[in-house]
């Protein structure tokens, strides 16, 4: 008798064990995965330790030690302010991450709400949601931080709320279509016959199994809402002073190309390295949680 | 087909509507008394009052958001709250220069593309392929506006081939006005030309794998023969359609890149008016690129019907 419980305790364990363990013996032999996933970890390490050390303040500003080039005390330098770069560029990478993630959050969860509702009530609710995002596909992250700014000023906050503007009819569409497949497969078939609601077959059927598909979708929206937040730090309209920002830094830095020209390369290769890195996590995890997708591309 | 066009063009009037009422929300009746922002807030309520008579903000919204449309569709876009002077006029200066830098960034993003994308493609899995593959994923990567600081280093600062900025114009001859904007179109077209060559790669080897492909090597035709005469036309659908929906990423990428090197086009129109509290002329310049942004993609969609007609059957 007791053998036979141990069995059953076990044996859940072990087929709930298998696949994560499975997932990562793959993962880790998956090129873009562990490349993707190295610079990614490296900038999220980046943001994390800024937050117990960075080697000077980034805020102090000393116009005595401005435009050092790199020595054993400033690494990367000093720019016009007298600012160490890489206590810019760390601090710098918490802003990236923080609108990143932020803004991501709102189209994901904006998004899968609406996409869930179209794909289970069809009919005139999904023709206006569907509708709806494609009034919002008018408007490139740019074009409503543009609008928000005019009209609120510029800010974090704004730059925050425009990208994930952006963001929402991206993941509505794609949340839509996958659901939609998973709608007309049988097993939901057989959660309608035994007396399941539609709130709870989406829950409880339609959300996990298109789960893969929005992990991957968020990781290269990561990516785009980095490249959208530098930009709209570049012109003035995201991040503000005295806020290290790797846009803003760009911007400081090109007004003095000619005299101090290796100050324009370190942020903008921190945002090429950070969407780099999410891009080929994207890939790889693609590969990894759907392989059909990955034979399809 | 003209059922498909017709619901086609019903959707494109119902979203510009859509985006002129959240435009027309969010730059007009949110933002407060644009009067008020222009005068800033030591300004005595008499003459905050005078200006809003003279703006027209005293009227009802829905007074002012027909009459913004009406004087649209006559291409009366009003006066700049700052200059005085007509919105249309301002916006078409800057348009001589927004418009060909846009189309010149989109023959290079194309030209780009389709070389590099079809070059991978007939390499599949060579050394070839990895390389441009690698390139494409570096080149999504990098930040447009940072590419363009680094091609200002290398050709302006560097060898001092090219201006780092400014724009020369158009009477000094077209070749003047083309190297002005040669750097800003290459930086632009990096990004989408990655993009585009992956796209054209994976819709190149979809069609190499086709039956009737194979039908005419088994004929007798080389692969460079099967490639041109036969693949190529096949591919070019979904290569079109990127093609339509990166015009308009372009048309908003110019924003960025006209204030990188100084460009007087619309872009820096944008921000000289946020900076200026010139709503009106912010609103109108939104409106049009968000305008243009939608008929591309809807000339796009039609298009797309015409060239694979099984498109309006999945879509009616």
């Amino acid at each position: 008798m007791s053998g036979a419980t141990t069995v059953t305790a076990d044996t859940p364990t072990a087929t709930s064990r298998r696949p994560a363990a499975g997932f990562w013996r793959r993962a880790l032999r998956h090129r873009s995965f562990v490349l993707g996933g190295t610079l990614v970890l490296l900038v999220f390490v980046a943001a994390l330790v800024s937050f117990v050390w960075t080697p000077w303040s980034p805020y102090d500003i000393d116009m005595a030690a401005k435009l050092k080039p790199p020595s054993a005390a400033h690494w990367l330098g000093t720019d016009a302010f007298g600012r160490d770069v890489v206590s810019l560029l760390l601090v710098g990478a918490r802003s990236t991450i923080l609108v990143g993630v932020i803004a991501v959050g709102i189209g994901l969860s904006f998004g899968v709400c609406l996409g869930l509702t179209a794909a289970a009530r069809k009919g005139w609710v999904a023709e206006l949601i569907m509708r709806m995002s494609d009034f919002t596909f008018a408007f490139p992250a740019i074009l409503s931080a543009i609008m928000l700014a005019a009209a609120f000023g510029p800010g974090m906050v704004t730059s925050i709320i425009a990208i994930g503007i952006f963001q929402i009819p991206i993941f509505v569409r794609i949340t839509r279509g996958s659901a939609n497949a998973v709608w007309a497969r049988e097993f939901v078939l057989a959660a309608r016959a035994s007396g399941k609601g539609t709130l709870r077959i989406t829950i409880e059927h339609v959300l996990p199994n298109i789960l893969s598909v929005l992990i991957v979708q968020a990781t290269i929206q990561f990516a785009l809402a980095i490249l959208a937040e530098a930009a709209l730090s570049y012109l003035g309209l995201g991040t503000q002073p005295p806020q290290p920002s790797w846009g803003r830094m760009l911007n400081d830095a090109q007004t003095l190309l000619f005299e101090e020209p290796s100050l324009a390369v370190y942020p903008g290769a921190a945002i090429a390295i950070a969407v780099l890195g999410l891009n080929l996590l994207g890939d790889g995890l693609r590969d990894l949680l759907d392989p059909r997708l990955a034979r399809e591309r | 087909m003209s059922l498909f066009v017709l619901r086609r063009i019903l959707t494109l009037a119902a979203t510009l509507i859509g985006a002129s009422l959240i435009i027309f929300l969010v730059l007009d009746a949110l933002p407060g008394n644009a009067a008020q922002m222009l005068m800033g807030a030591d300004a005595s309520p008499d003459a905050v009052s005078a200006l809003t008579v003279k703006l027209g903000l005293d009227q009802p919204l829905l007074y002012r958001y027909a009459h913004w449309i009406g004087g649209m569709l006559v291409g009366d876009l009003g006066n700049s709250y700052v200059y005085g002077t007509p919105v249309a006029g301002l916006i078409a200066e800057r348009l001589v220069l927004t418009i060909p830098l846009a189309i010149m960034s989109m023959l290079i993003t194309v030209v780009l593309a389709l070389a590099t994308g079809i070059y991978a493609a007939a390499n599949h899995n060579k050394i070839g392929d990895v390389g441009v593959m690698s390139l494409t994923q570096i080149g999504i990567a990098l930040p447009t506006f940072w590419f363009a600081i680094l091609l200002i280093l290398l050709f302006a600062v560097k060898l001092r081939w090219l201006s780092a900025g400014g724009f020369a114009g158009w009477d000094d001859g077209i070749w003047e006005g083309i190297r002005s904007l040669l750097l800003p179109a290459i930086s632009l077209a990096l990004v989408q030309a990655a993009i585009l060559a992956r796209v054209t790669r994976s819709a190149v080897l979809e069609v190499l794998r086709e039956d009737f492909v194979r039908t005419a090597r088994a004929k007798g035709l080389s692969k460079r023969e099967a490639l041109w005469s036969h693949v190529l036309r096949n591919a070019m659908i979904p290569v079109m359609t990127v093609m339509g929906l990166q015009f308009a990423n372009l048309l908003a990428g110019t924003i960025v890149i006209e204030n990188v090197f100084y460009l007087p086009g619309l872009g820096r129109l944008i921000f000289q008016s946020i900076a200026n509290r010139d709503l009106i002329v912010v609103r109108n310049c939104v409106m049009l690129l968000a305008a243009m942004v939608v008929t591309v993609n809807f000339v796009v969609d039609v298009l797309y019907a015409f060239i694979d007609p099984r498109i309006k059957v999945h879509n009616l």
